[in-house]
């Protein structure tokens, strides 16, 4: 385990800071169902944090708690060192917490350009009135964020494109659009919801450098799910292994490798 | 070949993001506005005025704003006959209540009045979507023109249950009432139609489109990037509102003179601006006003055509004119069901290409 201090240095050169974000005994049900049982974790500053765990584990219900989608019915979310009150999705959106979505949930309608200003949504505060009558304020705006937006599609390789309507666009590329449009938002955390799934071995590998390049170059603290074990244990820092709700794992990748609970749920245990 | 953006090159993010960002197009534009403004209104008689330019700009104006809840906020309204009818009657008010005041001024405040009324209507829009709230904008329809029926203090306590616009000046050149210059009637309606399209397409060019357009294509996730719906939600309703009502009260003081709200402003009226939005395209400036031309010079086309050409009866010309203006917009919806503009957009596509296709 990493011991309690603030911040150290990865073997990679990579700095690590202090907790950003910690989960204290979330329990969150559906009617009966307890989709995750008190679970506790934190999240450093600066780190890739992996949530692992079969099929049904509770993964994504953990990333819709992080996002403000759910209210877990137990235990406390502390951001910034602060406990965060119950929250609609938007307000902790503007807070700072950007994702990515299983399915993939892009506006098909806009282009590929509107679709990762939208992600600015944060930093454009302009009045109705004022974009009403664009010349000035919502010009200036506009052009200043404007900027930023196409350094991400820059970083993201995707300028070619930007002017496409989202939905003429293949599967990958609209992924890695996805990933645009949540770091425009410039999060203090950004969470990834299988941001491989149902790719191939080559655009994984496109995915995977743009995450450590992400996490390099800007230095965002990411919260990945990802289901292949060789992506989870080469990019991230610690990994939290899932089970039916519960956590049964928390730490490096070669500490979750050993985990014997990690192992059975995996491979599965004989019941007697 | 004849539609070029080859060497339209762009050095800035403002040239990127203008209105007409090729060249050909912004020339057009310009040359249009200059027609339109120092050349037809020395040219248009009454006849051109009435049945042509009046209606279609008015509804071009309407066009646009139910076009901006439907088409680019993604809420369905029927309503828009009784927006329409809350702008008309802000203005008689108005007008009535304050004629020292300058009718242009009116007509802006008339529009702020729909706003507020029509983001009274728009509070169901949170919890139903689709059809159900279709429906319950209906009950808007209903009730507004009902409201303005019975109580009378809206119509002065007249004694026909009509309002009729008093002459209004406008740099003491009358604009409203019997004896308006068809020219200034034209030209003030002009002036709001140019004002509105720009306030719109400013507005879905920014931020608060990509919102509204954001809520239309995936409202959870929207939701979730940090948009509040409730906000998107009720400015799209806002504007939308703003423009029907400069609509409504442009159609009574100017163009009507005197109406009856079942009349002028019943759930007709919101099916026609309705199927304005949708001949001319969705989530499209450009469509509204296509969709608007569409709908009002079509009869007046066929209705010379066919009685003026080819000297058939007046009351035959009229039943066959429902006919074909039906089967057409069957036809036009059939082959390109996006609209005006996407016929538009596509024409472009091939034009860049053509006659050299490969």
């Amino acid at each position: 385990m990493l011991d309690a201090s603030e911040g150290h240095v990865t073997a990679d050169g990579r700095k690590i800071g202090g907790v950003v974000m910690e989960m204290r005994n979330i329990t969150l049900r559906f009617g009966g169902v307890v989709a995750i049982k008190d679970i506790s974790f934190d999240i450093r500053e600066g780190e890739i944090r992996a949530i692992i765990g079969p099929n049904g584990a509770g993964k994504s219900s953990m990333l819709n708690v992080i996002s403000g989608f759910y209210n877990p019915q137990e235990g406390e979310v502390w951001y910034k060192g602060q406990k965060r009150p119950p929250m609609k999705p938007y307000q902790v959106a503007q807070q700072g917490i950007a994702r990515t979505f299983q399915n993939i949930a892009l506006f098909e309608g806009m282009s590929v350009l509107d679709n990762v200003m939208t992600g600015r949504i944060r930093q454009m505060k302009t009045g109705l009135l004022a974009q009403a009558l664009w010349k000035g304020r919502a010009e200036a705006e506009e052009v200043a964020n404007r900027a930023a937006v196409e350094k991400i599609i820059d970083f993201l390789e995707i300028q070619h494109i930007r002017k496409t309507p989202v939905s003429r666009l293949p599967y990958g590329l609209k992924k890695r659009v996805e990933l645009a449009r949540a770091l425009a938002a410039e999060p203090s955390i950004l969470l990834l919801d299988e941001p491989m799934a149902g790719m191939n071995v080559e655009e994984k590998e496109d995915m995977s450098r743009f995450i450590l390049d992400v996490n390099d170059e800007f230095g965002t603290t990411t919260v990945l799910i990802e289901h292949d074990m060789g992506v989870v244990m080469d990019l991230s820092d610690r990994v939290v292994v899932m089970d039916y709700g519960k956590k049964i794992g928390d730490g490096t990748p070669e500490e979750v490798r050993s985990n014997q609970a990690v192992i059975d749920a995996y491979l599965g245990v004989a019941h007697d | 070949m004849f539609y070029r953006e080859a060497g339209d090159f762009k050095t800035s993010y403002v040239d990127d993001s203008q209105t007409f960002p090729i060249r050909v197009d912004r020339y057009g534009y310009y040359a249009l506005l200059a027609v339109a403004f120092g050349v037809l209104p020395f040219l248009v008689n009454d006849y051109w005025v009435n049945a042509v330019l009046l209606p279609f700009l008015i509804y071009a104006i309407a066009a646009i704003g139910l076009n901006i809840l439907v088409g680019y906020c993604g809420q369905v309204s029927l309503g828009t006959g009784g927006f329409m009818a809350v702008g008309a009657y802000a203005c008689y008010k108005l007008m009535t209540g304050f004629p020292e005041i300058n009718i242009f001024f009116h007509v802006i405040l008339s529009g702020g009045i729909t706003a507020a009324v029509c983001v009274l209507f728009g509070l169901p829009s949170l919890r139903i979507k689709g059809f159900y709230l279709a429906v319950a904008t209906l009950a808007a329809q209903f009730f507004l023109v009902w409201l303005f029926n019975r109580v009378g203090w809206f119509y002065n306590y007249s004694a026909s249950g009509q309002i009729n616009a008093p002459e209004r000046t406008v740099f003491g050149i009358a604009v409203t009432g019997a004896q308006n210059p068809p020219w200034a009637a034209y030209l003030f309606c002009l002036v709001f139609t140019v004002g509105c399209a720009l306030i719109a397409r400013n507005l879905t060019r920014g931020m608060a489109g990509r919102k509204w357009m954001a809520i239309r294509d995936m409202d959870i996730a929207a939701e979730i990037i940090g948009v509040n719906p409730l906000k998107a939600k009720l400015t799209a309703f806002a504007v939308s509102g703003f423009f029907v009502g400069i609509a409504g009260a442009l159609f009574f003081s100017v163009y009507l003179g005197a109406i009856e709200v079942g009349e002028a402003f019943g759930i007709n009226k919101s099916f026609l601006v309705l199927f304005m939005v949708i001949i001319g395209g969705l989530g499209s400036i450009f469509g509204s006003f296509a969709g608007a031309a569409f709908l009002v010079l079509l009869p007046v086309f066929l209705k010379n055509v066919l009685v003026g050409g080819l000297g058939w009866p007046t009351d035959l010309a009229a039943h066959l004119e429902f006919m074909i203006v039906g089967a057409l917009i069957l036809i036009f919806l059939i082959a390109e069901p996006h609209g005006l503009a996407q016929l538009w957009r596509v024409t472009k596509e091939k034009l860049r290409l053509w006659p050299f296709p490969h």
